[in-house]
C-alpha cells in the first residue's frame, strides 16, 4: 500500500507512558510506587462475594447480561448516587455500565466531540485525555490546575459551562479518597450542572480491584443515549461475573454509608495514614512531596536529587522522565514522571517533579523508605 | 429477557411522541438497537410479546448450557489470588497470550509472538471495533457479505468508510438444503474490489447460516485480496463448531494471506463463557500495533481474573489437543446432535431447515408453509411478520435473516428465520412441544 495501513485518526496518539514504564517496573523495579493500583487485597466482603458468586449453581453468570450494565448493578449505583447527588434516578437511562472508567471516557469523548470542537483539559491531566479527544477529531485547551476542587472553584466552571453551554466530562474516580476532612463536591450536584455532566466512577479505585475494570457513568438521559449509542457499536456487553460482584459491594456499602465499618470510610482513613507515612519518607531525605488533599498519589519535587542524573541539553525528552528511568534501573525504585501528565508543548514546565503512588501495604513503604535513606546515605557519604 | 440487536438512529423516527418514548424505554431495557426506521414501532410489540417468560427462545445466540466445569473452577481458583484483581499487562495478560500463541501456532502452523502478534479485546466484538478504528477510516469502502452479523454495518459506518455489500446466494432450493449451497459469486465478487477497498470482512463460519468456507471460496477471496492490496477482517468466532465432515480454514494460513488478515477469536464462543467479554486479534505485528493504539486509547487493559481463569482453561485443552476429548472437538460433538434434533424438529413442521456445517444457528425457509399474515399489521418484510406471528401464537420465538442484510437484499432473504440451537436439552424439548402441535393449532 502506498499510504499508510492505519487509519489517520492514530495519528499522534500512539505513544503511551504506562507501555514504556511498566514494562521498566516490572523489569527493574523492587519496589513499585508507579502504576496506580493498590498492592494490598480488596476488602474481604468482596472477595467472599465473589466465591459464593462463582460457587453457586447459577451458570448464567458466565452468559451476557444486559448491554448497558447488568441491572442489580445499575439498581444499586442510582439509588446511592441518586442519594449523593440529591436527585430521583432512574437505573436504565441515567446509569451506563463501562469497562473501567477508561472506556467510560473514551465513550464520552466519542459520542460529544467532533472535528472542530475545543475541549479543555486541566494540567496535569491523565494522560489518556488527551490522546481521546485527538481520536476524537478535537482540539485540546489546556489551562493549569490544582488538586480536590473546592466549592468555589467548582463554580467558577459551572458558571463558566453554562454561559458558554459546554458539557462537563467529570473524572471523578478517586471520589472516596479524600482527606484531612476535606469534602468531594460533585460538579453534577451544582446549580445548572446536572443536564450538562456526565460523572465517570471506578469500581476500581472504589473497591481497590483495578484489574476487575468495571466503571459506569451517571447523567442525564439525553446525554447518556449518546453513550450508550457508542458503547453498543464499540463492545457491546460488560463481563457479567465482576458486574454482580460489585452490585454486592455497592450493597453493602449503601447499608453501611456513613458508619465507621463502611469501606468508604474505613479507606481513606487508612490511605491518610500511607501518605503521611510517605511524605515523612521524602521529606527525610530531601524529596519535596506537595501533600495531597486526595485520590493515592502524590508528587515530589527531585530537585536535590539531580546531581545523580545529569541533565542533557536539547534532548527530546523531559528530565523527569530520565530520572525516574534512572531512579527505576539504579535505585530499583519506580515512580511516574510528572511530565507524562502535561502535553507535548508543556513537559518541560515542571520536570523535576516525580509522582509516587502510596496505595501500597506496609512492607511496600517500609521498603521504599530503605532505598531512599540508603540513597541519601550514598549522596552525603564521600 | 430475550435481547435483539438492531442498529437504529432513534433520532430519525416518524413515530408519535409517545411510541417513541415507549421504544426508548423498551430498547434500552432490552439492550436492543433497532433497525430501518420504517419497522421500528413493531419492535415494540415484538420485544414485550418476547420479554414472557412462557415464550421458548430460540432467538439471541446466547447459551443456556453450562460452561465446562473446570473453566468455573478456574475462575473460582483465581478469585483467591489477592494480586489477580489489580491491573494486567493492556494489551494482553501474560499467561493469556502465551497460550493463546501456542494454541495458535499449532493450528496455523507458524510461528506467533505472544507480545507483537496478539492483542485481547472485549469480546469478539472488541477486536472487530479495535481493527475497523485501526485500519479503517474515511474514503475506504469495506467489503461486507451478507448476510452479516448485525454490528459489521454501523461500525464500519462509524469508521466513516462505506460498506459494499456482496450476498451468499443459494444455487439450491431444494430439499436437502445445506449451508455448502449458499455461494459468493466470483465474478459478482471481483467487481465489487476496487483501489478503494481497504478491507473485506469475511465470517466463517458463518452467522447466521452456518457456511464453512471452503479452501477454494477462501482461495478465490485470497487473490482478490492480493491482487487489490485489500485487507481481510476474519471473523472466526465459532471457529471450533465444525461438523463432521468439515474442516475449519484459516484464511491467513493461505500464501500471501497471513500479512494481511487479522483473525477473530472469542472465549465466549470457544468456552461458552459469554459474560466473559474476552476476545483476541491474531495477525501480523505491523498490522496488531495498529490494534494496539485504538486498545490503549480506548479501555487500555482487560480484565485480569477472567484473562487468566481463561489462560488456565487454555492449558488444559492445549494439553490434549491430539484427544478427542479436548473441549474445542467434544463441543462440536454435543451440539452437532442438537443440530440434527432441531432439523429434524423444524421438517416435520413443514419447514425447510439449511443444515449449518458450523456455528450455533440455522436458518430454516418459512415460505413453504404459506402461512396467511394478513393481519400482522404493516409494511413490514415477511421474516418479521412471520416472527411475530410464530411469537404470539405458537410462543416460539426467533430472528427473521432480514435484520442480516443491507437494504438492498431484504427481498433475498425474507423467507428465511434463524433459530439458536446451543440450548438445554429441556429448552430443545419446549421447542419440541410447540413444533409437533404446530399444525393442530387454528392459526
Amino acid at each position: 500500500m502506498s499510504r499508510p495501513v492505519q487509519a489517520r485518526r492514530l495519528e499522534g496518539v500512539d505513544k503511551n507512558i504506562w507501555v514504556e514504564f511498566v514494562k521498566l517496573a516490572a523489569t527493574y523495579s523492587t519496589v513499585n510506587l508507579g502504576q496506580g493500583f493498590p498492592d494490598f487485597p480488596p476488602p474481604d466482603f468482596l472477595k467472599e462475594a465473589f466465591t459464593r458468586a462463582l460457587s453457586g449453581e447459577k451458570h448464567m453468570l458466565h452468559q451476557y447480561t444486559r448491554a448497558f450494565g447488568h441491572p442489580p448493578l445499575v439498581k444499586i449505583l442510582a439509588q446511592l448516587f441518586g442519594k449523593l447527588l440529591g436527585r430521583e434516578l432512574d437505573p436504565m437511562t441515567n446509569v451506563m455500565v463501562t469497562v473501567g472508567a477508561y472506556q467510560a471516557l473514551f465513550c464520552c469523548f466519542q459520542a460529544f466531540v467532533d472535528e472542530g470542537d475545543e475541549v479543555i483539559i486541566i494540567e496535569p491531566f491523565f494522560d489518556c485525555y488527551e490522546p481521546m479527544v485527538k481520536m476524537a477529531g478535537g482540539t485540546p485547551v489546556f489551562i493549569p490546575l490544582r488538586p480536590v476542587f473546592s466549592r468555589e472553584e467548582l463554580e467558577l466552571i459551572a458558571d463558566l459551562c453554562v454561559k458558554h453551554d459546554a458539557l462537563c466530562i467529570s473524572d471523578e474516580v478517586y471520589e472516596w479518597l479524600v482527606y484531612d476532612g476535606k469534602e468531594h463536591v460533585r460538579i453534577a450536584s451544582l446549580r445548572g450542572m446536572w443536564d450538562r455532566t456526565v460523572s465517570i466512577g471506578s469500581a476500581g479505585k472504589t473497591f481497590s480491584v483495578t484489574g476487575w475494570k468495571v466503571g459506569w457513568t451517571v447523567g442525564p438521559n439525553r446525554l447518556l443515549q449518546h453513550l450508550r449509542t457508542m458503547h453498543q457499536n464499540s463492545v457491546y456487553h460488560c463481563a457479567t461475573a465482576a458486574q454482580e460482584v460489585v452490585a454486592q459491594g455497592f450493597q453493602r456499602e449503601f447499608e453501611r454509608y456513613g458508619k465507621p465499618d463502611s469501606y468508604f470510610v474505613q479507606l481513606p482513613k487508612e490511605m491518610q495514614q500511607k501518605r503521611d507515612q510517605l511524605v515523612q519518607s521524602l521529606v527525610a531525605v530531601g524529596m519535596k512531596p506537595i501533600i495531597p488533599e486526595g485520590t493515592y498519589f502524590l508528587v515530589a519535587d527531585i530537585s536535590e536529587f539531580k546531581s545523580d542524573v545529569p541533565d542533557v541539553p536539547n534532548s527530546d525528552e523531559p528530565y523527569d522522565s530520565r530520572f525516574a528511568k534512572w531512579m527505576v534501573k539504579n535505585k530499583g525504585l519506580a515512580a511516574i514522571p510528572l511530565s507524562a501528565f502535561y502535553c507535548g508543548p508543556h513537559k518541560n514546565n515542571y520536570n523535576s517533579f516525580i509522582r509516587f503512588c502510596f496505595a501500597k501495604e506496609e512492607a511496600t513503604l517500609k521498603a521504599a523508605d530503605d532505598i531512599l535513606q540508603k540513597w541519601k546515605l550514598e549522596k552525603t557519604t564521600p | 429477557m430475550t435481547f435483539w440487536k438492531k442498529e437504529c438512529s432513534l433520532r430519525q423516527w416518524p413515530l408519535d411522541t409517545k411510541t417513541q418514548d415507549e421504544l426508548k424505554a423498551l430498547t434500552t431495557m432490552c439492550g436492543i438497537k433497532l433497525v430501518s426506521k420504517r419497522y421500528c414501532h413493531h419492535w415494540v410489540e415484538f420485544t414485550k410479546v418476547a420479554a414472557d417468560p412462557s415464550i421458548v427462545n430460540l432467538g439471541q445466540g446466547l447459551p443456556d448450557i453450562s460452561p465446562p466445569s473446570y473453566v468455573k473452577e478456574e475462575l473460582a481458583n483465581v478469585a483467591a489470588v489477592d494480586r489477580l484483581n489489580q491491573y494486567t499487562r493492556g494489551f494482553g495478560h501474560p499467561s493469556l497470550v502465551k497460550a493463546l500463541s501456542q494454541v495458535y501456532e499449532r493450528v496455523c502452523g507458524r510461528k506467533i509472538d505472544p507480545l507483537t502478534d496478539i492483542l485481547v479485546t472485549v469480546g469478539g466484538y472488541g477486536s472487530l471495533f479495535s481493527t475497523i478504528q485501526a485500519l479503517i477510516e474515511e474514503g475506504d469502502e469495506v467489503i461486507i457479505i451478507e448476510p452479516f452479523y448485525d454490528c459489521y454495518e454501523p461500525m464500519v459506518k462509524m469508521a466513516g468508510a462505506k460498506p459494499v455489500f456482496i450476498p451468499l446466494r443459494n444455487k439450491n432450493d431444494g430439499n436437502c438444503a445445506s449451508s455448502a449451497d449458499w455461494v459468493l459469486d466470483p465474478g459478482e465478487l471481483a467487481k465489487k474490489f476496487n483501489s478503494k477497498t481497504k478491507a473485506i470482512i469475511l465470517n466463517t463460519p458463518h452467522n447466521p447460516i452456518g457456511k464453512v468456507f471452503t479452501r477454494e471460496e477462501l482461495q478465490v477471496i485470497a487473490d482478490l485480496c492480493i491482487k487489490h492490496d485489500t485487507l481481510c477482517i476474519s471473523d472466526e468466532v465459532y471457529e471450533w463448531l465444525v461438523y463432521k465432515g468439515k474442516k475449519h480454514i484459516k484464511i491467513a494460513t493461505l500464501p500471501g494471506m497471513w500479512e494481511r488478515t487479522i483473525t477473530i477469536g472469542s472465549a465466549g464462543k470457544t468456552y461458552s463463557v459469554t459474560g466473559w467479554k474476552l476476545g483476541w486479534s491474531i495477525g501480523p505485528q505491523n498490522l496488531i500495533k495498529h490494534l494496539q493504539v485504538v486498545h490503549q486509547n480506548t479501555l487500555y487493559t482487560c480484565p485480569t481474573p477472567l484473562q487468566e481463569a481463561l489462560a488456565r482453561a487454555f492449558w488444559i485443552d492445549y494439553k490434549r489437543m491430539d484427544d478427542p476429548d479436548c473441549y474445542f472437538y467434544s463441543l462440536s460433538r454435543e451440539l452437532e446432535s442438537k443440530r440434527d434434533r432441531m432439523a429434524q424438529l423444524l421438517r416435520e413442521v413443514g419447514l425447510k431447515p439449511v443444515i449449518p456445517d458450523g456455528g450455533y444457528f440455522m436458518i430454516a425457509d418459512v415460505s413453504t408453509l404459506n402461512v396467511d399474515l394478513s393481519d400482522v399489521d404493516g409494511n413490514q418484510p415477511y421474516d418479521y411478520k412471520f416472527v411475530k406471528w410464530m411469537i404470539k401464537s405458537k410462543k416460539l420465538s426467533a430472528i427473521p435473516l432480514s435484520a442480516f442484510c443491507g437494504p438492498e437484499t431484504k427481498g433475498q432473504f425474507e423467507k428465511y428465520i434463524r433459530f439458536c440451537f446451543i440450548k438445554e436439552d429441556s429448552t430443545l424439548d419446549a421447542a419440541e412441544v410447540i413444533l409437533k402441535n404446530w399444525t393442530k393449532q387454528t392459526d
